[in-house]
């Protein structure tokens, strides 16, 4: 099938070669970055983790969000999910491309990243994460490729793959559950230290996988002739509301927990974001602008009117996308580390250079996803006409 | 090669030293440093050499002053080529470094206020003289080290007697254990360290740029039977020994004035104390 991705029209052509152009200026950025270390970053030593880990966050979610419609449809036998079940398989493969990129140029020493594998270690979160991103990825391209190509063939997906489509489900979840392992269960770090920091992963990776999706739904519908199902955009609509609803949920039971209980090693994250701290406060507009675009995508999503609005729903969309990253990924790895652990107050902005490399992790991302919904896209249009 | 490196270093401490103790120091320090590596054969056989079920430190904060804080921390930089990034990096051998960013500095051991110190004890009717004393803080050499528990790649680790230590070859700089550690005691290289060391000890290892070091309470000496570099400079400030047995210096220390570590409440047992 990977012939249907070297035909293409001139406007996809330009579209590949820009992202070509990004990933390339990126590629020159990084290897400046291999050559004089992350020195070229906004990272200290306090925060010591930045926009790449943010990012690498944020995508965990992205790509879980792809089981929202693996669900309905292999589980409940949701046939309007039918068209879309492979586009949220193929986002899931081209997140976790970008998610495994960015850890490898968040590294010190990229070139012994395979000394997690050489000295497997199980007491280790990060050992596990690797273990589940991986697992997750080659599932979903197996299966996303072998469901398509049976498509294509007009035959039944082999039988071999119903096992690894259930496997799948648990292993969406388990990502983002090690994901939120990964800080959730450092003693010294009261802003991640909670209970709740998986559930509101998940419950945020629901609003923001669902939504990306619609998003590149509205872009197919677009571009090619394939249509995905206004009903199916619907359905999906639905679960982000859900979804943004809880994630709001459980922040609020956090604020609640921190101001009720007025523990200070607590508190002095959230005032941080929300306030600022001994006159620092560059993330306060950020994260009052993220809580106010998830509360108006609630509105918008809730009231059935405004939900069925094709003109706005793309709308709401980009403001939910925008909103919970800013919330997990700038607010959740900046609110983990100001103050620091000696209580001095190190702010984090990414440079130029952090932020063009982080774009070409983006641009690799795109073009597979690009290529990978062409060929989706391809195929259900030969089987259809 | 790497296995022996490793093994050297967990062992070193622990088992008294003799045979074969020169040419594993030798690998020890010549291993990533600019210059080879000369240490002086050391006698093993009449040194005293040290052991212990679990070092810690007792700092006795009454005896430092500013000044012996500052000597304190120069000399464990020093003996350790820690980078100082106030340092000129020389423009014939690095003619070409990029200016410094503070905020990336490294750092093993170093003065801190109490409030920061002890930011869960931070009290507004705190006794005067404590607000202005300086308090020195490094890694605590945790009995349940938090940040051994997140590595990866096992390039921290806890020997046996209780000393966490890294591998500065297997790291891969992921810095998981910084952001696991309680206690700010971790520094990444974020850029090459060796313009920025102004007389490098050929004794021990320069790192590379992409990993994370700290305090290694001076493994190094105590395996030659020395007290740390810090504990030299200290004029007493600085005890280091072994918290297990009773008839310690640092047990009898621990014995007759009220101590405190940093953060007790996250159980990560800090094996460093401050006699108040
Ligand atoms: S103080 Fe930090 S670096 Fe040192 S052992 Fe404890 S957790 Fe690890
Ligand atoms: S930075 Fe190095 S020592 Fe720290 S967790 Fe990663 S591999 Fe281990
Ligand atoms: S014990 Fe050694 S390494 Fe640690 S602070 Fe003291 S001199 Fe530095």
């Amino acid at each position: 099938m990977l012939e249907i991705a070297i035909k293409g029209s001139k406007k996809y052509w330009i579209w590949i070669g820009l992202l070509l152009a990004v990933m390339g200026a990126g590629f020159a950025v990084y290897i400046e970055q291999f050559i004089n270390g992350l020195a070229i970053t906004g990272m200290t030593r306090d925060v010591s983790w930045g926009f790449y880990i943010a990012n690498f966050t944020y995508l965990v979610g992205v790509a879980a969000g792809g089981v929202m419609v693996v669900i309905p449809y292999y589980l409940h036998d949701y046939e309007k999910f039918h068209r879309i079940t492979i586009l949220g398989e193929f986002l899931a493969v081209a997140s976790l491309v970008m998610c495994l990129l960015f850890i490898i140029v968040d590294l010190g020493q990229p070139t012994r990243a395979l000394n997690v594998l050489l000295y497997p270690t199980p007491h280790s979160m990060l050992f596990w994460d690797m273990c589940v991103l991986n697992g997750y990825l080659f599932l979903n391209i197996i299966i996303g490729w072998k469901v398509l190509e049976a498509e294509r063939n007009q035959v039944k997906p082999p039988e071999w793959t119903k096992p690894l489509i259930y496997l799948s489900i648990p292993f969406a979840i388990g990502i983002h559950t090690v994901t939120a392992y990964l800080y959730c269960g450092l003693p010294g770090r009261g802003f991640w230290l909670t209970a709740v920091l998986a559930p509101r992963f998940l419950a945020s990776a629901f609003a923001a996988g669902p939504s990306v999706l619609i998003l590149l739904c509205f872009v197919m519908r677009k571009v090619t002739k394939f249509d995905p199902g206004w009903d199916a955009m619907q359905t999906l609509s639905k679960i982000v509301c859900y979804a943004l609803i809880a994630n709001v949920f459980f922040f609020l039971c956090e604020i609640f927990v921190t101001y009720y209980s007025k523990i200070p090693g607590h508190a002095s994250h959230i005032n941080y974001l929300f306030f600022g701290l001994h006159g620092h406060n560059a993330l306060v507009p950020w994260m009052w602008t993220s809580m106010t675009l998830m509360f108006i995508g609630i509105i918008l999503l809730i009231i059935p009117a405004l939900r069925n609005n094709q003109t706005l729903l793309p709308f709401t969309c980009i403001m939910i996308v925008v909103g919970t990253w800013i919330d997990k990924s700038l607010g959740m790895i900046s609110g983990g580390f100001v103050p620091s652990p000696l209580h001095h107050v190190t702010e984090y902005a990414p440079t130029l250079k952090e932020i063009i490399i982080s774009l070409a992790v983006f641009g690799k991302g795109l073009l597979i996803l690009t290529i990978l919904f062409k060929i989706a896209a391809k195929v259900k249009e030969e089987v259809r006409g | 090669m790497k296995k022996s490196r490793r093994k050297f270093l967990k062992v070193a401490g622990i088992s008294a030293l003799g045979i074969g103790m020169t040419p594993a120091i030798t690998t020890f320090a010549s291993s990533e440093s600019q210059g080879t590596g000369t240490v002086d054969a050391v006698k093993s056989k009449n040194a005293e050499v040290f052991s212990a079920k679990r070092w810690g430190m007792v700092i006795d904060t009454s005896k430092l002053t500013d000044a012996i804080a500052a000597n304190i921390t120069d000399a464990c930089h020093k003996a350790h080529n820690v980078p100082d990034f106030n340092h000129e990096p020389d423009k014939e051998k690095f003619p070409k470094t990029s200016p410094v960013n503070h905020h990336q500095e490294v750092k093993w051991i170093w003065k801190e206020h109490f409030e920061h110190a002890f930011p869960d004890k931070e009290d507004e009717f705190l006794a005067e003289k404590f607000k202005e004393l300086p308090f020195l803080v490094t890694c605590n050499h945790c009995k349940n080290a938090p940040c051994v528990q997140a590595c990866p790649t096992q390039a921290t680790f806890k020997r046996e007697d209780g000393i966490v230590l890294m591998d500065f070859h297997r790291c891969i700089g992921c810095r998981f254990c910084m952001a696991a550690c309680p206690f700010g005691a971790r520094s990444f290289n974020f850029r090459d360290p060796r313009p920025f060391i102004e007389q490098t000890n050929s004794s021990f290892p320069t790192r590379t740029k992409g990993v994370v070091e700290k305090c290694n309470l001076c493994a190094e000496r105590l395996a030659k039977g020395q007290q740390p570099y810090c504990a030299e400079a200290s004029q007493g400030a600085i005890v280091v020994g072994d918290l297990e047995n009773s008839e310690s210096e640092i047990r009898q220390l621990l014995n007759e004035k009220y101590s405190i570590r940093r953060k007790q409440e996250l159980g990560t047992e800090p094996s460093v104390y401050y006699l108040m």
